[in-house]
């Protein structure tokens, strides 16, 4: 916008005061304006928060004035001040009459609060009388707000109006209440999934802007289930089509474009529905083709449609001449000056590039440019493509990129991306044991506490696996490069703690195994570093004591275990152990130490120093770190304890499930829950008192009771709250809902706390509708995940375990740790924990095989040239022949898709004369597009009108179909 | 997991340590799962839309804010400024897309656009296309520049009702509802009126109650 460099003026206008505004409120701005420090602004916005809480308390406010306190209200909050003082009062103003008031009072409810604040229930009420408003600006704010303040509780009490509004006159409402409905899908699919078929009828409004609001949610069912909406995909072709076409009134061209945010939400849906399938993908190829040949790339949304249109092509069901042409659409991206779209050419390369290799080839220094480029975005975005276009020969020359960019930037988040990235392909394509060593050992460096833990204990288990094969010399000659080259970088100082514990673990189990350090050079080296690294992680047990367990400890514990086998070897191969004077006073630092588990080890290691050759041989055995260890999950070797124990007198162990209602901690937890359900709010009128018979319901049964007075408390308000028709809409509804609760709560096992509840006649009905669903929903969740973890434990078993442990609740939370084990330490910690941790470890699937080459080798060169720019150009496999070759090829092959094309349009001109003649579109253009297969005929507001038409049609022999004319009425102008 | 393999193995009796460490796992484990779910991640994870709408000056000061989903005060004004750290820190002849998964949780980009004074930022997920959210801005633009004449920052900080009543006719619950700006003025004028007159309208029917009650 040229004219908004204007500017010039700033706050000069702030003086004159022609807003509308205070003098107050202005002067506020301009101060804020032209503070000099973060300081100063705070101080004068802690002034302001000051008066208008003085303000607010002031009796008789005139309307106008609260309106701008409001307003200054927000101000003070979105410059990241707390304003919740003044909410309540945003809540009463949206109770107003007068329509400024309550369109601000809206906005600031809906910029203010949260879905979940207490003060929502204040306005649901206010929502739904607004929403029944007469003036539609009303019914808009209040869907407005509905969008931002309902949840899952409080989406029934305004659910019925919403959908009333489906049917308003005007378009704007429609729309607004289709998109309201979007987001109640959204937020509680549950809840609205009775009303899904209503966004399939929308797609045949009048309206071609409701049409194209209803595109959204539809987007988000077809992502979620691509294959229940199959039949609509005629439809959306036909639709796209004569969007295209310019069917659509001008008012819905932007910058010479017929509807692009249509098209491109058409096109979204396009690629989801033709992904995979073949007869799907067939019947949009001709419209695809189409725009693809029309679209103005000139502007920017002219290129954002054309975009869309490559996703769509590299999406569905390949097609080669659309392909051909995305690759010419792509090859203008990347040839553009505008990084805008050099980012989408990129981006779409990427898309394409698995269906048809060959195209990155032509664009490869567009490519190089794009990696060469300052900004980070167009930089990231060509990583990700050379991510998908690695293979065993360029795996070097790109993993080596990546790690330098890695280095580079600072950014967190995005270094842990990009390490995990060089991990995986490292991984994947590693082309010898050296460089991948040293490709990790780059990344441990400088993202070490970066990466996942997993990649930890895939490198470890790579170095004692070694890389699948059979061939021991290669294996031990991996191990001594692994030892070389930590060796070397122990020295190092600040390495991350992850790559340490790596370190000790390899020094630990190999340092010594090919003879070529001595143990005690080895094991001064461990003592070195667990006394450099000593010093600042003790910082951090103090300021964190959840850390203690994960870092400090879990480092020093790594190191002692590495030292105990290096002197483990010692012991058994026959040689004297003598300590390092500094390795003597480590351990006899962790004897003394706070944490048992250092201390165990450090007893430990001095119980084995001071054992026999064949003892130590026998608790440490060399080089089987890779043969799996029996764990006897079920405890079986405590049996005679037990039955000891019962012979005694002691009680069998009775399992958690059947003592239900014993009070144990689950039953608490439910009963929290229910209570939760019992304090919530309803929104519906109270329903007249029943007869007592009603609420004596039989214990036994009362699940499969449970949702009757709820039904009834329903139907009771419906007539209250549904005033208008839609009767079709609210007693499906209705039906629908019974059946989604009823299966919540049909759970047989929470039989007797439900019962007691539906007793109590006044509380139950007050949850009724709104509360029931997500609360059960949570609970059953949580029940059938204790029921599972029940399942799995033998009530023997349980019964030790509680008697180990103490207390009731615990083999529940045993078993969960026992889960968790793997994740929540390196190892070392739990190490000594039990057989769980373990038995769990041993279960992990092997790491993907290293040595994996089969992925289609390629004629690429990768010379070991220094110069990166040359080996870049090999990484694409340059041929300048084959690009220009190329390029005629595509120069020829242009005018046939032209012929292609034009066929088809000749043909539909044709049939546009026609219905132009016959005055009456519908049958004929619905029957040219074979569009046959909506569910629904609309039985809207306008049925009687489309019967009409169908009628009229009748009558002039063209054969009418159940698509909605009105639609293409409107469409067609 | 030959990590925890290796040290379990080299600790024979196992019984005294245990209750220490399933103390600290579960510690271990709680903080893990207390602290690994960010805000965004709660909020975000399904939810296929435009997240928020930023306007902000070259200072960094906001000037309108629109979350779509709710963000409290805090976690919005930090990610306002971490967005400002990024746009400020941006060359000048680079693309409007900035990578934003730093800031606003996995699958968000953000689009923005650099006027006068003024950034205007779109933060939305894979559900839309960059380019077209681009344009979106050029809407609400051209919608301000058409509504005020040469808008100015002021403008928008003196009319930040009308501002968001643009807005709301633009993206609607976080969906794009009209991108043509003569419809979107069409609409804000018709509140305009309506709200005028139903200002009116408060003032006789309050000056009959007034003259009736007396």
């Amino acid at each position: 916008m040229e004219q908004l460099k204007t500017i010039g003026r700033e706050l000069a206008m702030g003086s004159q005061g022609g807003f509308g505004q205070s003098k107050e409120f202005l002067d506020l701005v301009k101060s804020i304006g032209e503070a000099r420090s973060k300081a100063e602004e705070d101080r004068i916005v802690l002034r302001e928060i000051e008066t208008l809480k003085r303000r607010l308390l002031e009796p008789d406010i005139p309307k106008r004035k609260m309106k701008e306190y409001i307003i200054r209200l927000l101000y003070v909050e979105m410059l990241g001040h707390d304003a919740s003082f003044g909410y309540i009062h945003a809540v009463k103003m949206t109770h107003d009459d007068a329509l400024p008031l309550k369109r601000t009072g809206y906005l600031a409810v809906t910029l203010f609060l949260s879905d979940d604040h207490d003060l929502i229930i204040l306005i649901v009420n206010t929502i739904q009388k607004d929403l029944r408003s007469d003036n539609y600006l009303v019914v808009c704010a209040a869907l407005n707000a509905v969008c931002k303040l309902i949840n899952d509780e409080t989406i029934p009490a305004v659910l019925p109006q919403v959908v009333e509004l489906l049917g308003h006159s005007k378009e704007a409402v429609r729309k607004k209440a289709v998109m309201a409905l979007h987001r109640f899908y959204q937020k509680s699919p549950g809840a609205v999934s009775h009303l899904v078929s209503n966004f399939r009828k929308r797609l045949c409004d009048n309206d071609p802007g409701v049409m194209g609001a209803s595109l959204c949610p539809l987007f988000d069912l077809v992502t979620i289930d691509a294959k229940s909406y199959k039949d609509l995909v005629s439809s959306f072709v036909s639709i796209l089509k004569q969007v295209a076409e310019r069917r659509l009134p001008k008012s819905y061209d932007y910058h010479q474009m017929p509807a692009p945010f249509i098209q491109v939400k058409l096109l979204k849906i396009l690629a989801l529905l033709g992904s995979g399938d073949k007869q799907a993908s067939e019947s949009m190829y001709t419209v695809l083709g189409d725009i693809i040949r029309k679209s103005d790339s000139s502007t920017n949304i002219g290129n954002a449609v054309l975009y869309e249109c490559i996703c769509c092509v590299a999406s569905i069901h390949p097609n080669p001449k659309l392909l051909e042409s995305a690759a010419d659409v792509i090859a203008k991206f990347l040839k553009s000056d505008s990084h805008n779209l050099k980012y989408m050419g990129i981006d779409a390369l990427g898309r394409l590039i698995k269906l048809s290799p060959q195209i990155a080839e032509q664009h490869q220094l567009a490519v190089i440019d794009c990696l060469e480029d300052p900004d980070d975005t167009l930089k990231r975005k060509t990583f990700e493509l050379l991510y998908k276009m690695t293979k065993s020969s360029n795996v070097e020359v790109i993993v080596d990129r990546m790690v330098d960019y890695m280095i580079s930037i600072s950014d967190d988040h995005y270094k842990t991306y990009i390490a995990s990235r060089c991990v995986e392909l490292a991984e994947q394509f590693a082309p010898s044991n050296h460089w991948f060593i040293q490709t990790m050992n780059k990344v441990f460096e400088h993202a070490g506490d970066l990466v996942n833990i997993k990649v930890a204990h895939n490198l470890m288990r790579l170095i004692a696996e070694g890389f699948g094969e059979d061939d021991d010399a290669t294996d031990s000659q991996l191990r001594s490069s692994a030892v070389e080259s930590y060796l070397r970088i122990i020295g190092e100082p600040k390495l991350p703690s992850m790559f340490l514990q790596v370190i000790c673990w390899v020094l630990g189990e190999y340092g010594t195994a090919d003879g070529k350090h001595s143990a005690s050079y080895i094991s001064g080296k461990l003592c070195d570093i667990a006394e450099a690294y000593s010093n600042d992680e003790t910082v951090k047990v103090f300021t964190k004591i959840q850390l203690f367990a994960n870092k400090a400890g879990k480092f020093k514990a790594y190191a002692i275990s590495a030292l105990m086998k290096i002197y483990a070897f010692e012991v058994a191969a026959g040689r004297k152990v003598d300590m390092l004077p500094e390795c003597q006073s480590f351990i006899e630092e962790l004897l003394a130490s706070h944490s048992t588990d250092l201390q165990q080890r450090a007893y430990e290691l001095q119980a084995v120093v001071g054992l026999d050759a064949q003892a130590v041989q026998a608790i440490l055995p060399r080089d089987t770190r890779c043969e799996e260890i029996e764990v006897d999950k079920d405890l079986s070797f405590l049996n005679g304890y037990v039955d000891q124990a019962i012979e005694k007198g002691a009680q069998p162990y009775i399992a958690e499930d059947e003592r239900n209602g014993m009070g144990n901690v689950s039953n608490l937890r439910s009963q929290d829950q229910h209570e939760s359900i019992q304090h919530g709010l309803r929104f519906e009128a109270y329903e007249l008192p029943k007869p007592p018979m009603q609420s004596k319901v039989d214990p036994v049964s009362s699940t499969d009771v449970v949702p009757v007075p709820e039904a009834l408390s329903y139907r009771e308000t419906h007539p209250i709250s549904s005033v208008g028709s839609t009767s079709e809409a609210g007693s499906s509804e209705l039906k629908l809902r019974l059946d989604g609760v009823q299966k919540k709560w049909g759970r047989p096992t929470y039989s007797t706390p439900t019962s007691s509840t539906t007793n109590s006649p006044s509380e139950k009905p007050a949850n009724g509708a709104s509360h029931v669903d997500s609360a059960t929903a949570s609970y059953s969740k949580s029940r059938d995940s204790q029921n599972t973890k029940k399942t799995e434990i033998d009530p023997e078993k349980q019964k030790l375990a509680a008697s180990l442990f103490g207390g009731s609740s615990q083999p529940e939370r045993r078993s969960s740790t026992g889960h968790k084990a793997s994740r929540s330490s390196g190892g070392a910690a739990d190490g000594s924990r039990g057989s769980k941790a373990v038995e769990k470890t041993i279960q992990q699937p092997p790491p993907p095989d290293l040595l994996d080459f089969s992925d289609e080798p390629t004629v690429t060169s990768a010379l070991p040239s220094v110069d990166p720019f040359k080996q870049l150009e090999g990484l694409l496999d340059s041929s300048m022949s084959s690009t220009t070759n190329h390029n005629a090829g595509t120069a020829t092959i242009a005018p046939d898709i032209m012929s292609l094309y034009g066929d088809s349009t000749a043909s539909q001109d044709s049939l546009d004369i026609f219905h132009g003649l016959s005055t009456e579109p519908t049958g004929a253009t619905s029957g040219e597009t074979t569009v046959t297969t909506l569910p629904q005929s609309v039985k809207g507001p306008n049925a009687k009108d489309a019967l009409e038409k169908d009628a009229l049609v009748r009558q002039m022999g063209v054969n009418p179909t159940s698509q909605n004319p009105n639609l293409f009425r409107d469409l067609l102008g | 997991m030959s990590l925890q393999r290796g040290c379990s193995r080299s600790l024979s009796p196992r019984t005294t340590a245990v209750s220490t460490s399933v103390f600290e796992d579960f510690k271990a484990c709680i903080s893990e799962e207390a602290s690994c779910q960010t805000i965004s991640e709660i909020n975000l994870k399904k939810q296929k839309m435009i997240r928020a709408v930023l306007v902000m000056n070259t200072q960094g000061r906001p000037r309108i804010t629109k979350f779509y989903e709710f963000w409290p005060v805090e976690k919005q004004h930090e990610a306002i400024r971490n967005v400002f750290s990024v746009l400020c820190s941006r060359a000048e002849h680079v693309s409007n897309f900035v990578d934003a998964e730093s800031i606003f949780g996995p699958d968000s980009r953000l689009v923005y656009k650099h006027f006068a004074t003024l950034y205007f930022v779109l933060i939305f997920d894979s559900s839309e296309n960059e380019l077209a959210m681009l344009d979106l801005i050029q809407v609400f633009v051209e919608t301000l520049d058409k509504c005020f004449r040469n808008v100015c920052e002021l403008d928008i900080v003196f009319n930040y009702s009308k501002i968001h009543a643009i807005l709301d006719e633009i993206i609607f619950g976080g969906q794009v509802l009209e991108t043509s700006s003569t419809e979107v003025m069409k609409a804000v004028e018709e509140i305009t009126k309506l709200e005028a007159a139903s200002n009116a309208i408060n003032l006789v029917s309050k000056s009959v109650s007034n003259w009736r009650s007396r």
